[in-house]
């Protein structure tokens, strides 16, 4: 198959699926991710841009809006903000936010969606939905009934003035990324240290993948595996400044539902400076 | 007159010192000939060797704009900014200021008063950073020995944003 013809394929794929299911889209390799128009700010009451997309390459809208159905903001004092001038186009959503406290804040889209394949008279069925639509669409005794529960977090971090931790707490739900190093004091030449946890316990031996933006104009990806460790600490030392996208995720069979394997994932925007 | 520690400590490493201790620092402001000129910000602190900030000598920013709409850009001096700038609340007295025209300035500060007052005895570089709205951003460091025991010039230059640098400190 050529590469265009390829391309068409997902292409119809993805715009045939509900669009909750678009953030599950790992499974076409495209690339969740929200991109604040800066992370460290000054000034009295600063205003942050966000852009929201799934797409191959970083960071350029050119294929599908990111819905932001699930999204929080919490405030430097654990307070939630209200997204202001929403907005879905073509190939992205928008929203905005003002930094009225200093300190850092948290914009996270959180959700979950169970996907289902089976076979029926021969011909392999595909079912995305939620949890409610289940019982009611998918027949339970299918043949090959193969069901997953895809819970996902994607977020990023903006600092006016000083950085604080109050908005970093995790939830305790599915993956997540708790930082050793503040997610807004990254610079090129200083490695940075996180922590992954899952359910609030440290995930370890997970694959994390940290792929620079701004991949339109080189030839490479540049992209980078590490592991977390017993712990769940993981360092990545960057190849240099720039926003970078960073994702892992967790299969097991802790849905919480009989027969449902669960797909954690997760995906953060981190801004390194030079 | 208020009770300084870090005297009692310059006067015990300098019996012989008879005035305060000062630094002298020249920071040169390239004139640029570009369609639209902004006066950089500039800021100027005392740096240890870790990299941490020990003292803010100078902040130079548009300190005149409505509603303080001059600090939004605070950040572009962003070695400055991460080291200290965003820990602290603008203006601060006797070191912030608004931005200054191309030309030569000298400051001055002594062990008497300002921010060296309570800087304890060590080896530091005095750090200065500028930024320049459409433009770029450039840093330069020299080292320093506070309090100096003898007379001692550092210098370092420019080639962007900012022309010749230099301290002269005098025991």
């Amino acid at each position: 198959m050529t590469r265009l013809a390829l391309r068409r394929l997902l292409l119809a794929t993805a715009l045939a699926l509900p669009l909750g299911s678009a953030l599950t889209g790992q499974a076409l390799a495209h690339r969740t991710w929200m991109l604040p128009s800066a992370t460290v700010l000054s000034g009295e009451d600063p205003w942050v841009t966000v852009d929201a997309a799934i797409s191959n390459d970083l960071f350029y809208f050119e294929f599908f809006p990111m819905p932001l159905d699930g999204l929080t903001i919490t405030a430097p004092d654990g307070s939630q903000v209200a997204a202001q001038n929403q907005s879905r186009s073509r190939f992205r959503s928008s929203f905005d936010f003002q930094l009225t406290q200093p300190g850092t804040y948290r914009a996270a889209v959180t959700g979950d969606g169970l996907s289902a394949n089976w076979r029926e008279g021969g011909q392999p069925r595909r079912w995305r939905g939620t949890r409610e639509a289940f019982a009611r669409e998918v027949p339970q005794n299918a043949e090959n009934l193969r069901v997953t529960l895809g819970v996902r977090r994607v977020e990023f971090f903006v600092t006016r003035g000083a950085p604080n931790d109050r908005a970093l707490q995790p939830s305790n739900e599915g993956l997540e990324m708790v930082p050793v190093t503040h997610p807004n004091d990254l610079v090129a030449g200083e490695p940075a240290r996180f922590r992954l946890l899952l359910d609030g316990r440290p995930a370890s031996n997970v694959t994390v993948e940290i792929v620079p933006g701004g991949n339109r104009y080189r030839d490479a990806v540049n992209d980078q595996k590490v592991t977390t460790g017993a712990d769940g600490l993981f360092e990545v030392r960057w190849g240099g400044p720039g926003m970078h996208w960073i994702g892992a995720s967790v299969r097991d069979d802790r849905s919480g539902i009989q027969g449902v394997q669960r797909n954690a994932s997760y995906v953060a925007t981190l801004e390194v400076l030079p | 007159m208020r009770f300084l520690p870090s005297l009692a400590i310059g006067a015990a490493v300098l019996p012989a010192a008879a005035g305060a201790a000062e630094l002298n620092v020249t920071i040169e402001i390239p004139t640029l000939t570009v369609a639209e000129y902004h006066r950089p910000y500039v800021a100027l602190w005392v740096e240890r060797a870790d990299q941490s900030a020990a003292a803010n000598l100078a902040v130079w920013y548009a300190t005149r704009l409505r509603d303080n709409e001059g600090e939004k850009w605070l950040k572009d001096m962003r070695q400055w900014w991460r080291r200290t700038g965003r820990e602290l609340r603008m203006p601060i007295d006797g070191v912030t200021g608004p931005t200054r025209a191309p030309g030569r300035h000298v400051l001055r500060f002594d062990a008497n008063s300002g921010p060296l007052a309570n800087l304890p005895a060590g080896q530091y570089n005095l750090v200065v950073e500028a930024a320049r709205e459409v433009g770029g951003r450039e840093l330069l460091r020299v080292p320093f020995q506070w309090p100096p025991t003898a007379p001692h010039t550092a210098a370092a230059q420019g080639s962007t944003e900012l022309g010749a640098f230099s301290v002269s400190a005098q025991p």
